[in-house]
């Protein structure tokens, strides 16, 4: 495009980015400010909150359920629904619209809503099951259904499929190697991408621990956070970076396909 | 030659030596149907069945307990939240998406606030409010700053703490949100056809007019909606900033949950939560509507 | 349908003068200069990267020369942005509004001009007529094939009654038999309107088959600039040569205006080149054969490896021992010469041009 519009648009984005980035960052900053503040009026700035989370067992123990659940619930979510969506593609292709309306709705069903049927259920799995809060797992799989399937989705439609599953077997693969082999090595960027949203919603859930009163880690932030508020903010602040780290790596994973223009 | 196998034969159904022979190929789906039916459409059902519920078998006494003052009020509160925040969301998050996607495809930006909105809009909760708190709060940063160059914002009362304020808490998750949702759509703009629009004559303005924007419609209005269901089924951030009183629809859901006056008040509670799923599923199927709408345009 | 197009605005000149362009390190455009004369079609032809889409680009006014002048019709349009220079443009690929009708898409540039409906729809499915779509006229770009929607979109850039055509590479995306169709439609339009033309193309059949002139780019400069029938009989540079049409490349020695190879004497297109070794470039056509008994051998006798069948005409793949010449013949004649036979090959006298490398 020519010069003079390529320098409007360029004006226009900065202006924008910048205008967002103020809106954006400044709560961010106020946590941070918040949260390496020294003692007294004029203490110089401390990392003693961040530091100080080390020392709080229920803090650390929510810390590491929250992220066993992540771990758990992504794995979970990939051995479910990959098979299932690389089968009904190969096999059962008139099931794909039922499969995906059904990996939409929790989109539909608020997880306050889902947590007054969930009651029930739970107070069976704790007496009869298990009463760990990796139980929680087990519906955090379904909360993070609709980013999963999406980012599957794009990554099964960006290969031949059928015709690669075919030559893999013509070749004397069986099932299991032609997912593993074959599949899932051509869709990384596709299954990274699921997994990290997958352990961004469950870093970030709160409703439904709250109120099956376990106690993960917007939980625990939030019972801190009456009694010391520097080290609940430090401890938000710290997932929050975690995992906006975790993004921008995928960020760079895979994107054969990106597009190469720019947007006009 | 020898003899080939014949093309017209597929290969559904045919087991490789050794392989897994099933009956019949939609058994594969079963795990995945069994599991979403115990975990998802399960306690649907018992939301449902509850809502019907009383002491003494099926009855629409909780239904009609929807009606109260007080609850409608709180469904009309919600509305109005969710189409605000919907709305600032919207377009904010539509201008912070295309000066995204006008940029580097690959360049640093581009990663960053994606990665940045990504996480922003899962953010929510106590957090969420005492960043706001400490911001613009009573005695946030903002507020003090603003006071000493004698602008009182709270002149009319501490609004942080009500819908006004929550509309603005909430845009923090839903211009994230936008920006996720709505970029592909960007991304599918076709460079040509702003190039087609100038060798035909037509002005930066007439591009917007006529082509970029009646083609970006559907989707900016499917997930304007998607904003809109997002808003109207959050809880947590509600919960932090609003310590008292159910102005909004899922506040009055956990009070009925973990009523302290001793009523166990789950039916109602059911029932609310029945009225919630209505007004969400009305909007997701107008979203999916759209969604086809656009996939036609921009593949 | 001529009376669509007023005659004046469709008889412009469009002239290039020293148009230069860089990006980053790389220079698109070298100076490059070039005149198409009123109602000419003249095509661009190269390989990616020589620069003719960058000289297009410049003419639409897409992009910003660093340095030089584009002429339309006499106006000086280098500083006017594209949407006012009155060039219509025809694009590789993806060009149409996908969310308006054929006849929308062809009508949208007079909407531009503030046409009244009724007005529009007529021009518009005049222009459809033209290309032959009448009966697409409702449908939308996806309902459309890729030789459709290149059409549509020749009609849309020429309902506006545009100064000159520009068209980008129009046939590329488009499958092989759609694609001869296509070229000779679009030269048929351009006769019957009568507008002055740059076609950019990287497929020299193309070229030589619907232009008026063809001007080779290499590298940001134009190498030749001639009738179809002067750049393939007597290309101006080896590249030209081995660019349009096949080459055989036969080394032998430079003398004193011929070159000897394999015992003949060819003579040169040019003088002033260096004596010594030297490789002339010999077209198929200038090579004919004839049988050679088995025991026969010499710089000129050879086995004929294979025969590529292409109709009317067969091309013939000889060994020569150290090298492999490609001869073409009539079918009917190569036919005498089957694979595995022994052939002796006859270089017609024409003058040849020679390359340094070999």
């Amino acid at each position: 495009m020519n010069r003079r519009k390529a320098r409007h648009l360029a004006i226009f984005r900065w202006t924008v980015l910048a205008i967002m980035a103020a809106f954006f960052l400044l709560p961010i900053a106020a946590m941070v400010e918040f949260a390496t503040r020294g003692v007294g009026a004029n203490a110089p700035r401390t990392l003693a909150s961040f530091t100080a989370i080390l020392s709080y067992p229920d803090l650390m123990g929510a810390i590491a359920a929250s992220l066993e659940l992540a771990a758990i619930t992504a794995l979970g979510a990939l051995l479910l629904l990959l098979p299932t969506m690389i089968w009904i593609r190969l096999r059962v292709p008139g099931v794909a619209r039922l499969v995906e309306v059904l990996c939409l709705a929790p989109l539909t069903i608020p997880a306050i809503v889902l947590v007054v049927g969930l009651a029930p259920i739970y107070q069976w799995i704790n007496i009869n099951v298990s009463d760990s809060i990796l139980t929680l797992a087990l519906v955090y799989v379904i909360l993070v259904l609709p980013f999963a399937y999406r980012a599957l989705d794009l990554g099964l439609s960006g290969m031949d499929l059928r015709t690669l599953s075919e030559a893999a077997r013509n070749l004397g693969a069986g099932w299991p190697t032609v997912m593993a082999r074959v599949v899932v090595p051509n869709m990384w960027s596709a299954v990274l991408n699921a997994c990290l949203l997958s352990v961004a919603v469950v870093l970030g859930e709160f409703t439904i621990a709250n109120l099956l009163n376990f106690e993960n880690l917007q939980v625990a932030i939030s019972l801190l956070g009456r009694a010391n508020a520097g080290v609940s903010i430090a401890v938000a602040v710290a997932s929050l970076g975690f995992v906006f780290v975790l993004l921008v790596l995928l960020s760079f994973v895979g994107g054969r396909r990106t597009r190469t223009f720019r947007v006009m | 030659m020898a003899a080939l196998v014949n093309p017209e034969k597929s290969l559904a159904g045919r087991p490789i030596q050794g392989g897994l022979r099933l009956p019949l190929p939609w058994l594969g789906t079963v795990p995945f149907l069994g599991y979403v039916a115990l975990f998802l459409v399960l306690p649907a059902a018992i939301v449902v069945a509850g809502a019907f519920a009383g002491d003494h078998g099926p009855t629409l006494a909780n239904l009609a307990a929807l009606t109260q003052p007080y609850i409608v009020q709180s469904f009309v509160n919600s509305v109005v939240l969710s189409a605000a925040s919907a709305s600032i969301g919207a377009v904010a998050g539509a201008v912070l998406a295309y000066a995204v996607a006008s940029g580097d495809p690959r360049g640093p930006v581009r990663r960053l606030v994606t990665a940045g909105c990504g996480v922003l809009s899962q953010f929510g909760g106590v957090t969420l409010a005492f960043a706001f708190i400490a911001t613009i709060g009573g005695e946030g940063f903002i507020t003090l700053w603003l006071q000493h160059h004698g602008i009182n914002i709270y002149a009319n009362g501490v609004w942080l703490y009500q819908l006004s304020g929550l509309t603005l808490v909430y845009a923090y998750f839903q211009i994230p949100l936008m920006v996720i949702v709505f970029l592909p759509a960007l991304d599918s703009i076709r460079p040509q056809w702003r190039e087609a629009t100038a060798s035909l004559g037509g002005a930066s303005w007439h591009y917007w007019r006529y082509v970029a924007g009646p083609i970006l419609a559907p989707a900016f209005l499917g997930c304007a909606l998607l904003l809109f269901a997002n808003a109207f089924s959050a809880y947590a951030t509600a919960a932090a900033l609003i310590n008292q009183g159910g102005i909004i629809v899922p506040l009055q859901i956990s009070n009925a949950l973990s009523s302290e006056v001793g009523l166990a008040q789950a039916n109602v509670a059911s029932a609310l939560a029945l009225g919630m799923v209505l007004v969400v599923a009305a909007v997701t199927g107008l979203y999916t509507v759209l969604q086809r709408r656009t996939a036609r345009w921009l593949p | 349908m001529t009376n669509l197009l007023s005659p004046a605005s469709s008889r412009a000149e469009i002239r290039l003068e020293e148009l230069r362009r860089r990006y980053g390190s790389v220079a698109a455009l070298d100076g490059l200069s070039l005149t198409v004369a009123p109602g000419e079609l003249v095509a661009l032809l190269g390989p990616s990267g020589c620069g003719k889409t960058t000289a297009l680009r410049l003419v639409a006014g897409l992009e910003d020369a660093d340095s030089g002048r584009v002429v339309i019709g006499g106006r000086d349009v280098t500083e006017l942005p594209a949407n006012r220079r009155d060039a219509g443009m025809v694009f590789q690929a993806y060009s149409l509004f996908p969310h308006l009708t054929a006849l929308e898409n062809v009508g949208f540039g007079l909407r531009m001009r503030r046409v009244a409906l009724a007005e529009r729809n007529r021009r518009a499915g005049a222009m459809l007529e033209l290309v032959g779509l009448s009966a697409q006229a409702d449908r939308y770009a996806h309902q459309l094939s890729g030789g459709q929607q290149q059409r549509v979109a020749l009609a849309r850039a020429l309902a506006i009654r545009p100064a000159v055509l520009l068209l980008d590479e129009p046939l590329s995306a488009l499958d092989a038999r759609v694609r001869s169709q296509l070229r000779d439609e679009i030269r048929r339009v351009q006769l019957e309107v009568g507008i002055t033309t740059l076609f950019v193309t990287h497929d020299q059949e193309e070229a030589l088959a619907i232009a008026d002139r063809v001007g080779v780019m290499r590298a940001g400069q134009l190498e030749q600039l001639g009738t179809p029938t002067t750049i393939y009989s007597k290309p101006a540079t080896p590249f030209v040569a081995e660019f349009v049409g096949l080459t055989n490349r036969l080394p032998g020695i430079v003398g004193e205006g011929f070159i000897e190879v394999r015992g003949e004497r060819l003579p040169l297109v040019a003088n002033g080149v260096h004596r010594g070794p030297g490789v002339a470039l010999v077209r198929p056509e200038a090579i004919s054969l004839g049988q050679a008994p088995g025991t026969a051998s010499g710089l000129l006798v050879g086995t004929v490896v294979a025969l590529s069948f292409l109709g009317a005409i067969t091309r013939v793949t000889v060994d020569l021992g150290d090298i492999s010449v490609v001869v073409q013949l009539q079918t009917v004649e190569a036919a005498g010469h089957p694979a595995g036979s022994r052939v002796r090959i006859a270089l017609r006298p024409d003058p040849v041009l020679i390359t340094g490398q070999s």
